[in-house]
């Protein structure tokens, strides 16, 4: 009898305490949840606030000459795209950033610049670069483009791949294989890849719109940042 | 001595509850603090972060199964992970510091296991954090056992 009641007393408290247990349970993990997302939101607002003053401080890192430009030079928008020939977002949206261009005729101008992350992916804006001296860069953007998954299987850039996707360009290979490794593409690679340090540019494609960076990566995002821009500068 | 025996079992029972609901805190820290380096900072994990996370990731889930209700055997079922994972940094934590040279670890390609690119307060590197979570959750875990098997 004695026993049965000792067992009964701690039944009792073993009762009161997971009530106890489980507030403190679920209070901690949504205290956590909290402060993980007061974190996001703490530094995606300081990210971007550093980036929106690193834009502004270097107009001249977004401004270079070297850099291959579409649309007529005149135009008052000038997105500034960094771009890696092997990323495969980066393939999706040069269509996009396209349309949207051929959308506001004449408002828009692109440079291009490189954000060769991906291994391998240096040659293959050394391929770039080396056809743009044959006046073919933007068709052999396209091409490189167009034919990603064949040359960068596991997001791996194989520039010895890559040459047969480019038979109909009517570009002169020897001429490529000549010219790819020349000084001064050395010197656009390291260029931007120093002004994409500086820019805090650190995924790609990253876009800025007369020096304003994306508020967070998106097509929307782009969207809105040019549409705002294009009713800015022509209204 | 009877009427005292059951409350002192259950005193014992509840600072070991105590004690894996903080092994919990702190797995569950670690994994937020990690998501939030790779997802929030973008830095990406190197092979040895990520096998480090594959052991530190599944105690945020094994913890609370054995929570509610209390059930001290769960220890048998954290603490091999914890010990693989305290391994693991311990590894990672020699290669940085370079007592381990680096041609011999498993990190070739891809993101460098070596460099390290947070060092708070001059010497907090990620897998010194990583290998401070695994020894606090191991020794949080053996108090635990200890305090059950009384």
């Amino acid at each position: 009898m004695k026993k049965r009641v000792q067992v009964k007393k701690g039944v009792q408290i073993k009762k009161e305490s997971p009530q106890l247990q489980k507030a403190i349970f679920i209070g901690s993990a949504v205290l956590l949840a909290l402060v993980f997302v007061l974190g996001i939101f703490l530094y995606e607002s300081e990210r971007l606030d550093k980036s929106a003053k690193a834009a502004e401080q270097n107009q001249i890192l977004l401004a270079r000459e070297h850099a291959p430009r579409l649309g007529p030079a005149d135009a008052k928008v000038h997105i500034v795209e960094f771009l890696d020939p092997a990323c495969g977002t980066c393939r999706e949206f040069y269509p996009l950033v396209k349309d949207m261009m051929k959308a506001n005729r004449d408002k828009i101008r692109l440079s291009l610049r490189y954000a060769p992350f991906h291994a391998g992916s240096d040659n293959v804006v050394r391929v770039l670069e080396a056809a743009r001296k044959q006046n073919k860069f933007w068709q052999t953007l396209e091409a490189v483009l167009a034919s990603q998954p064949y040359w960068a299987p596991n997001h791996k850039a194989q520039v010895e791949l890559l040459w047969p996707q480019l038979g109909n360009l009517g570009l002169d290979f020897e001429r490529i294989k000549r010219d790819m490794y020349a000084p001064e593409i050395d010197r656009v690679i390291a260029q931007d890849v120093a002004d994409a340090k500086a820019l805090n540019v650190t995924k790609t494609p990253e876009f800025f719109v007369n020096g304003r960076p994306l508020p967070s990566f998106g097509y929307e995002q782009l969207k809105k940042l040019v549409d705002d821009a294009v009713a800015t500068a022509y209204r | 001595m009877n009427t005292i025996e059951p409350e002192g079992q259950d005193d014992s029972l509840d600072s070991a509850w105590v004690l894996v609901f903080l092994a919990w805190l702190v797995a569950s820290a670690s994994t937020l603090g990690a998501l939030f380096l790779s997802q929030v900072m973008d830095i990406a994990p190197c092979v040895l972060c990520w096998y480090q996370r594959i052991f530190m990731f599944p105690l945020v889930f094994i913890l609370p199964a054995g929570l509610f209700p209390f059930d001290a055997r769960l220890v048998r079922y954290a603490f091999p992970l914890t010990v693989v994972g305290w391994m693991i940094a311990l590894f990672h934590v020699l290669l940085v510091t370079g007592v381990v040279p680096e041609n011999i670890s498993p990190c070739t390609q891809g993101i460098p296991c070596k460099d390290q690119p947070i060092e708070w307060f001059g010497f907090l590197t990620i897998p010194l954090l990583s290998i401070i979570a695994f020894s606090l959750i191991g020794l949080l875990l053996l108090s635990t056992y200890i305090k059950a098997s009384k």
